[in-house]
């Protein structure tokens, strides 16, 4: 009887119903936690790109909506906040990794200004997520510039896969620390962006305002940041382009 | 003394809550049958996880966790299960538990989530969990399962707790996330006037084999165990 082929296939599907139904039940019960913590998260890495947030004690959602606000460009910097169909676009749902799969033309852009740690008038930093291919995953980050659009102020990376101990330090603070105050134009003008060397303790003559040195093993997670931040600043420049037209005027 | 004689018969039939069979069932699985270091299983994640000690311990509760469920269920359900797809159906509940797993994980711990959601998922496929299963779990009542799985689970923790906590002190200088090198004065500010200089090669997989390796050798040593 436990043996017959109807026995097994009555066994098989009752299974499948009970794991398949308490499964459901768990991701259904876990969403609305679940949703709260990538929001959480997401939050602590637009704000670490321009804050030491490791160390203190704050409540991140308060502080986030205290000194950041957000917009939504598109490929030529024009501000969008409404999709095809009438609704409104907010930066924060905006999936970056979603945005990533369609041609650049077509993605949409999401802006972070930074207000200052008390809130002030002025924007301080633009904070724009970044996003590309690593070695074995993709990688990630929010990088924030000054309001020209052409220092580095901070940048917070992160990544779905790299090697633990070579590629996964773009994660720490150490290797993140490298690209403040670097220049991505050059002196003609022309977008240079920041690059991330070979190897690691390179010699003080080879790094300068567009170099930085690399980290010691992972050099194609290195070159995949390199060709990230190149191609996302340059998706920005046209934003960037607008914010100075209407400061002169 | 007339009430001994007719307790005894009844005590005799049932065994002890903690008999000393099984207490064996949790004992023998922390040293003389350990799931790592005497049947060699669990290796991967044991090398994958064990850089620091905190995404270690939440990978230990998740395996012991998951263990005990499944021998729990595949047990209950023994006397039910076809003997042709009795693989399948253990895999369906220890991937259903993972699965539990890696959900709590994402919901109340996210940074856990993000680090070891993995290794996680590839419980699933860990030996250790597959193997006491079918070695014990189909064949024995419950609340011994239970019992078994718990050994075996906590035999595979301290294991990778060990190896976790000789990675994170010389590779990160660190036990949980607290620098201990810098604790005791080893920095530039401290008695030793130099900072500690982190130990690559422990960060680094090759790392757990040679901690891994060496906790095998030294408890081999003392218990006299030789593979046959």
């Amino acid at each position: 009887m436990r043996q017959s082929n109807y026995y097994v296939i009555l066994f098989s599907v009752i299974l499948t119903v009970v794991l398949g139904g308490l499964l459901a039940a768990t991701s259904e019960g876990l969403a609305p936690q679940q949703k709260k913590s990538v929001e959480l998260d997401t939050k602590k890495q637009i704000l670490g790109a321009v804050m030491d947030i490791d160390d203190k004690d704050f409540d991140v959602l308060e502080v986030y909506d205290r000194v950041i606000k957000s917009e939504v460009v598109d490929f030529e910097g024009n501000v969008v906040t409404e999709d095809s169909e009438g609704n409104a676009i907010v930066a924060e749902d905006v999936n970056v990794e979603k945005q990533f799969k369609k041609s650049p033309e077509e993605r949409l852009y999401p802006v972070f200004k930074y207000f200052g740690e008390n809130a002030g008038d002025e924007v301080e930093s633009y904070i724009l997520p970044v996003y590309g291919n690593g070695l074995w995953d993709n990688i990630w980050g929010f990088i924030a510039l000054d309001t020209q659009g052409k220092e580095i102020k901070g940048a917070k990376f992160g990544h779905a896969g790299e090697t633990p101990g070579l590629g996964a330090r773009i994660t720490e603070s150490e290797v993140q620390e490298r690209y403040k105050g670097k220049e991505l134009y050059n002196e003609q003008g022309e977008l240079v962006s920041v690059q991330m060397l070979k190897g690691e303790n390179n010699p003080e003559s080879k790094l300068d305002e567009h170099h930085i040195d690399g980290m010691s093993g992972a050099t194609i997670t290195g070159t995949g940041v390199n060709e990230m931040l190149k191609k996302y600043f340059k998706y920005y420049q046209p934003y960037f382009n607008k914010q100075g037209a209407t400061a002169t005027l | 003394m007339s009430t001994e004689t007719v307790e005894k018969p009844i005590k005799k039939e049932s065994e002890a809550l903690l008999s000393k069979r099984r207490k064996s069932l949790v004992s023998d699985p922390l040293n003389d049958d350990n799931p790592i270091t005497i049947q060699v299983l669990g290796i991967c994640s044991a090398l994958a996880v064990t850089t620091q000690m905190k995404p270690t311990m939440v990978m230990s509760i998740a395996v012991i966790f998951v263990i005990v469920f499944s021998n729990l269920s595949i047990s209950a359900m023994r006397k039910l299960i076809p003997g042709r797809v009795r693989i399948i159906v253990q895999l369906a509940v220890i991937a259903t538990l993972v699965t539990l797993v890696n959900e709590v994980l994402k919901a109340y711990a996210f940074d856990m989530y993000k680090e070891l959601s993995v290794f996680v998922g590839l419980i699933i496929t860990n030996c250790i969990i597959m193997g006491r299963l079918e070695a014990f779990a189909s064949g024995n009542k419950p609340y011994d399962s239970i019992l078994d799985g718990l050994g075996s689970g906590l035999g595979y923790a301290w294991v990778i707790l060990a190896v976790a906590f000789f990675r994170e002190l010389f590779g990160s200088g660190a036990i949980f996330g607290y620098k201990v090198f810098e604790a005791i004065g080893f920095s530039s500010e401290g008695w030793v006037g130099f900072d500690y200089q982190a130990n690559g090669i422990m960060v680094t997989p090759v790392g757990a084999f040679f901690v891994l390796g060496l906790i095998i050798w030294v408890q081999r040593n003392k218990t006299g165990y030789v593979e046959n």
